[in-house]
């Protein structure tokens, strides 16, 4: 049979093609636009090739906010990810327990990005908040707007608190889905609890705790309103994280061109970061 | 190797039991003989697995007590009973190949490589794995799997029972044949308890010495297909088995003469009164002749199997299914159906009076 040739179907993807355009393809083509180009403003521009991207991927600033990056997004990926499994693991599975969990395990969720890091500046202040405070009636000394060492622990501290949940919700869920009938066989089997941990649930949970780690990654990766709020990037450039560094570059010395360029590395490294590892993690979806 | 002994066990999923409902078994009592190969046989929801739990000790009973050899295993766990089971659904882990997943079991048990290497070979060589022995075992058809969760239950030689929970449900109608023989073969080399759950009667006939027929969370009948067949100690048993099953017929009892809408009943047993509430005539289409005289009926219709005929007949106490060789005339509208003597029980409210 042939098919009838009909191209007007591509009328019924204008709609999208519109919103995609608006939202992320002009926003897209002007950064592109400006990481080849000079400007000193009143819409004057000079073409500068490839100038700005060499002047990021040789600057030191940008090494080190990169350095920051990776170090912090691996900090939280090694504490959450455990965590959140080990969480999930011991969360009850029947009764009024499993809906406490859950709600109390979605609140941190719930808040927005800025009142988290609002409320945990408050929590952390050395003189008056909870949490500083007590650290140092306890003997240390803690002072995240001026140690560095103490914006650290601060930051991955509160990035723990807001988004391990969600890693214990997705193994939760994960766990959930394994049938009764695989822990029978296992304890006919005699297998110890780590036994059943690594070959039952761990491969359950593979599919969910791929998708918590690609997302912690990129959330982590991209992270800027909570520092932002919590130590602005400081003490010195302590906790500039590479959006943090942005924003700086490009909205507070106006450096558009050499911003534009570093959005596009920034960028392209979350995308292939991301396109790499779901690939390892799916390579032998294919034989199961 | 040993005998399994459960005494007055009883069990409910719920907290409190007031109603008989409330129980998933009631007051089980019996022995299962060291290297009998038993089915339990009863419809879905009668509490088989339930039993079956309780004996492989992955369910704790509410009442009673379980013996191995005399022993009171009760509160023991699954690995001190020293028990295999098998579920319907395969269970393989997925990280393993073949071979890992038929050693597991040897391997949480210290046993020494060699041995396991060559336990494992045997294993595979019967259920036809050894071509994928190497393979990772999540790559495997469900039959495939099947098999290993099958091959995990017969790997260790030492286990006091093997228990299968409808573990053909997955496999395709021949290879469920052919996996039903090996199991029998395997019963028969190796002499161990088995115990084998099903709600299909052909395959707890054609695998078990003994039956044990459950109906409602209780045990109704133990006994050898020919038993269960020619002498149902309950009507749900010759309901249940047989096909069509037994023809269950409400009658009277008057001073010991049996009579079913006013048509006396011949029957070999002595039955003294007592009260039931209900009363009824037992009789597989099998032992029912068309004669002369007896029981007057309506033909209704008239099957042909090829190995011989299946008539439906109505009386005015209910429908009554007659078998009879190909070869019979059958009358064609009014008949009378004779019962064999020997072959004609009364229940009384559903229990046999003997």
């Amino acid at each position: 049979m042939n098919k009838t040739v009909n191209q007007k179907a591509w009328l019924f993807v204008i709609p999208v093609f519109v919103l995609v355009a608006f939202n992320a393809i002009i926003p897209l083509m002007t950064v592109v636009n400006y990481a080849f180009q000079e400007t000193f403003g009143n819409n004057v521009f000079m073409w500068e090739g490839t100038r700005w991207f060499k002047q990021i991927l040789l600057s030191d600033r940008f090494h080190a906010a990169l350095g920051r990056q990776i170090l912090f997004t691996l900090i939280i990926l090694f504490i959450q990810i455990p965590l959140g499994i080990f969480i999930a693991l011991t969360m009850p599975k029947e009764g009024i327990g499993v809906s406490v969990c859950l709600v109390l395990m979605s609140m941190p969720l719930l808040i927005p990005w800025n009142v988290v890091g609002a409320m945990w500046n408050i929590f952390a202040l050395p003189d008056i908040g909870f949490l500083g405070h007590s650290l140092n009636a306890l003997g240390f000394d803690y002072n995240f707007t001026q140690q560095s060492g103490d914006a650290w622990f601060t930051t991955v501290l509160m990035d723990v608190w807001h988004w391990t949940s969600l890693v214990v919700l997705l193994s939760y869920a994960g766990l959930r889905s394994i049938q009764p009938a695989y822990y029978q066989a296992a304890e006919i089997d005699g297998a110890s609890r780590w036994s059943v941990f690594r070959h039952i649930e761990l491969p359950k949970m593979k599919k969910v705790l791929t998708i918590a780690i690609l997302l912690r990654f990129m959330d982590s990766f991209m992270i800027y309103t909570e520092p932002f709020v919590l130590t602005g990037g400081g003490p010195g450039n302590a906790t500039a994280f590479l959006s943090i560094d942005l924003v700086k570059m490009a909205l507070g010395q106006f450096d558009l061109g050499p911003a534009a360029a570093m959005s596009l590395i920034y960028f392209f490294i979350v995308l292939t970061v991301c396109w790499v590892f779901y690939n390892l993690m799916m390579k032998n979806e294919g034989q199961s | 190797m040993s005998k399994i002994s459960l005494k007055n066990l009883s069990h409910s999923y719920l907290s409190s039991q007031v109603n008989k409902e409330d129980w998933a078994l009631r007051n089980v009592n019996i022995d299962w003989n060291d290297g009998g190969a038993y089915a339990l046989l009863g419809p879905s929801g009668c509490g088989k697995t339930t039993l079956l739990n309780i004996i492989s000790g992955l369910l704790n009973p509410t009442e009673g007590q379980i013996l191995f050899n005399d022993v009171d295993v009760t509160n023991k766990n699954p690995v001190e009973r020293n028990i295999a089971q098998i579920f319907q659904f395969p269970v393989i882990y997925d990280t393993m190949t073949v071979f890992d997943n038929l050693a597991f079991p040897l391997k949480n048990r210290g046993i020494s490589e060699q041995e396991i290497k060559n336990k494992v070979e045997e294993i595979a060589e019967m259920l036809e794995l050894t071509s994928t022995l190497y393979n990772r075992a999540s790559g495997l058809t469900a039959d495939g799997k099947q098999k290993i969760s099958l091959g995990r239950g017969l790997v260790r030689s030492d286990v006091n029972v093997i228990m299968f929970d409808e573990p053909l449900t997955v496999i395709d109608p021949h290879l469920k044949w052919i996996l039903r023989s090996k199991l029998k073969e395997l019963h028969q080399k190796i002499n161990r308890t088995m115990i084998y759950v099903t709600h299909d009667q052909t395959e707890a006939l054609t695998f078990a010495d003994q039956v044990v027929v459950m109906h409602e969370a209780e045990i109704v009948q133990i006994g050898t297909p020919v038993e269960l067949f020619e002498k149902p100690r309950h009507t749900f048993v010759g309901h249940f088995i047989g096909s069509p099953g037994m023809n269950i017929l409400p009658c009277k009892i008057d001073n010991g003469a049996i009579s079913i809408n006013g048509n006396m009943i011949e029957t070999k047993i002595d039955i003294k009164d007592k009260s039931f509430s209900k009363t009824e005539v037992g009789i597989r289409p099998e032992f029912i002749e068309f004669n002369e005289s007896g029981l007057p009926v309506k033909i209704i219709k008239v099957s042909n199997t090829g190995r011989h005929k299946i008539i439906d007949t109505e009386s005015e106490s209910g429908k009554i299914k007659v078998i009879a060789k190909s070869s019979t005339n059958i009358p064609t509208e009014s008949a009378f159906l004779n019962f064999k003597k020997e072959y004609t029980y009364v229940y009384g409210d559903n229990w046999i009076i003997e």
